[in-house]
């Protein structure tokens, strides 16, 4: 190996190492849990929603694509769960595994769409195919409950800890190990080979088909990691709330979770987390206050965010992150 | 069978009128705009309002209908949209949906969330039968206007100076500015002229669809885009048959196998863009 190679080796090493301030993030998670008992169910949710935007920030953050759609293999994974468990299949760990191979499938399947056309295309591409799977389950109504929705009893996770309205607490640090389980896989990802080609792929599509990528392969890998990612967070909010309905095909989950996303800035995988807490919290409050008019307060700091410039913004939380966060590169949110 | 036809077809007029604005504005400044819808609503409410505060003819508020949305299109589009134009797709679709947020609870903050209804005048309501197939008046009256709104707006592109420096501009902005045509202008224009349309196929709509109220923007959204990314963002030919298409598959659809109800459109979108990713229509496909 040149000595060149080997700088190069000794830095990728250094990036993946794992920073105090990463470490204090997460057991800041397990704080909150356990002093804001009566805020668990608030807690859990923004755990659920953080997992979900997670799986966004793969395709968004690591490879560039824009999807108005992810809200097809959350919604997939919540269903294949509630189905599965409303049968007599209830048994947690169990089932989110089952959502992670039914998002990670459908996203597999649907991928090659997303290979074509400009970015509008990929927008209305993955908005169709959510709209279609949520048309789909509100049809069904045999299988899905339709309107109604879908409630159902789950066992505790390992036969050991209750999970639900009885175990708020439980659940909360429930989805926090999942969160975390998956946020460790997500990071092994973004600093494999894999990932590092993906930043390749997100900065210049050409020039990494030129230096020998399969742009193709790595965009339909990923995608397919994502909506397994995706199709995990649908299945772990199922089994926390024990319900599944058809608003989770909205338009307005894929939307809120790009939302989510992109106030936590996307790219360096803590965003979504970050920006769930936010979006969830800054929901709960202004709607404590407004409850009708929440969403104008969503859309003036959108248009805000968007005019004063998204890389204004992010440059600040970049700054902020420096402190808290050192030395974890961050690459350029996608264009 | 032909009465779903001639429905749909309205329908599909109803669409192309509310979605040209945004095919044109997608295909000069390549700018997504998922606000449109709430310029239809506004024009909604101007119709709904004037009928039902003052008691105005349906007829006299049309044009007011399309001059309010035009008024606050242009007035937008001056302060807000053009810093946007170039910006990344990502960008334009966060700041729109923004302002679709701000405007649905600003609607409902001053007009409350139920539906506003517009009442037809009488000689617009019931049921011609023509050779055995029956249609509504208004249906009938909607096809009219709403196909007199195309081919007027077709022979203006085709026929006049602005037309031709419009699909100049829209085939190649930069080479068309580099020739003398004032771009900037031309699409604050065109945005108003879009947005009014908007405005006036809202106020049309809101009898077919029950009336106006604070979620139509987002309600139509899906569809206005579906409209335009079939139809490809080749101005009006496009939109046309993007809006048609639509339009009959939906009216159909749902009276023969109601079971799938919105999904067929949907399909017919996503296939529709597995072939030709561009839509049918696509820029700079030699015409």
């Amino acid at each position: 190996m040149s000595a060149h190679a080997r700088r190069i080796g000794a830095h990728l090493t250094r990036r993946a190492r794992w920073r105090w301030s990463e470490i204090a993030f997460w057991l800041a998670i397990v704080a909150l849990i356990v002093l804001f008992p009566s805020r668990d169910a608030l807690i859990n949710e923004i755990l659920v929603s953080g997992l979900f935007a997670l799986s966004l920030d793969l395709i968004l953050g690591l490879a560039g694509v824009v999807s108005l759609g992810q809200a097809a293999f959350y919604g997939s994974g919540a269903y294949a769960t509630a189905i599965l468990a409303s049968q007599g299949y209830n048994d947690p760990t169990f089932l989110l595994l089952v959502g992670g191979i039914v998002g990670g499938v459908l996203a597999l399947v649907t991928a090659p769409l997303l290979l074509r056309g400009s970015d509008l295309t990929r927008l209305m591409v993955t908005m169709g195919v959510a709209l279609m799977l949520g048309e789909l389950a509100n049809r069904n109504a045999w299988l899905t409950g339709g309107a109604d929705g879908l409630e159902f009893e789950m066992r505790p996770v390992l036969g050991l800890f209750p999970i639900g309205f009885t175990g708020q607490r439980n659940a909360a640090i429930y989805s926090l190990v999942v969160l975390f389980l998956l946020f460790v896989l997500a990071r092994r990802v973004k600093q494999s080979p894999f990932g590092l080609s993906l930043s390749a792929v997100r900065e210049n599509r050409l020039r990494a088909g030129a230096l020998g990528i399969a742009t193709h392969r790595r965009l339909i890998g990923v995608y397919a990691l994502s909506g397994a990612f995706a199709g995990v967070a649908g299945a772990l909010l199922a089994e926390t709330t024990q319900i599944a309905s058809l608003d989770l095909f909205d338009f307005h989950r894929s939307a809120d979770v790009l939302l989510m996303l992109i106030i936590g800035g996307a790219g360096y995988l803590y965003g979504g987390v970050i920006g769930a807490a936010l979006f969830i919290v800054l929901r709960d409050v202004i709607s404590a206050a407004t409850p009708q008019y929440w969403e104008f307060w969503i859309g003036l700091l959108l248009v805000v965010l968007v005019l004063s410039g998204r890389d204004r913004l992010s440059s600040l939380v970049e700054r902020t992150r420096r402190m808290i966060l050192p030395n974890t590169a961050r690459p350029e949110v996608p264009k | 069978m032909l009465t779903i036809l001639l429905d749909g077809v309205a329908y599909g007029m109803l669409l192309f009128v509310l979605a040209c604005g945004l095919s044109v504005t997608l295909g000069l400044m390549n700018f997504i705009n998922l606000a449109h819808g709430a310029f239809a609503m506004l024009g909604g409410y101007v119709t709904a309002l004037l009928m039902n505060r003052i008691g105005a003819p349906f007829l006299a508020t049309l044009p007011l209908a399309f001059i309010v949305p035009a008024l606050v299109g242009v007035a937008l589009e001056r302060t807000l949209y053009r810093r946007l134009y170039g910006a990344s797709p990502l960008d334009q679709v966060l700041f729109t949906i923004g302002l679709v947020l701000m405007a649905m609870p600003v609607a409902n903050y001053w007009l409350g969330d139920s539906p506003q209804q517009i009442h037809l005048p009488a000689w617009l309501q019931g049921r011609i039968e023509f050779a055995g197939v029956g249609i509504g008046y208004y249906r009938l009256f909607l096809i009219v206007i709403c196909g007199a709104i195309a081919a007027g707006l077709q022979i203006f592109l085709v026929r006049t100076r602005f037309g031709a420096r419009l699909r100049a501009a829209v085939d190649d902005p930069r080479v068309a500015s580099g020739l003398g045509v004032d771009v900037d202008l031309l699409f604050a224009v065109t945005f108003a002229v879009g947005s009014g349309l908007a405005g006036l196929g809202g106020a049309l709509a809101a009898d077919v669809v029950g009336g106006i109220d604070p979620a139509f923007p987002l309600k139509f959204m899906v569809t206005f885009l579906i409209v335009v990314s079939i139809g490809g963002s080749n101005g009006i030919l496009g939109a046309l048959v993007g809006a048609l298409l639509i339009g009959v598959l939906d009216v159909a659809g749902k009276y023969y196998v109601p079971s799938i109800g919105a999904f067929i459109i949907y399909f017919v979108m996503v296939a529709t863009l597995i072939v030709r990713p561009q839509g049918l229509f696509a820029k700079g496909d030699g015409r």
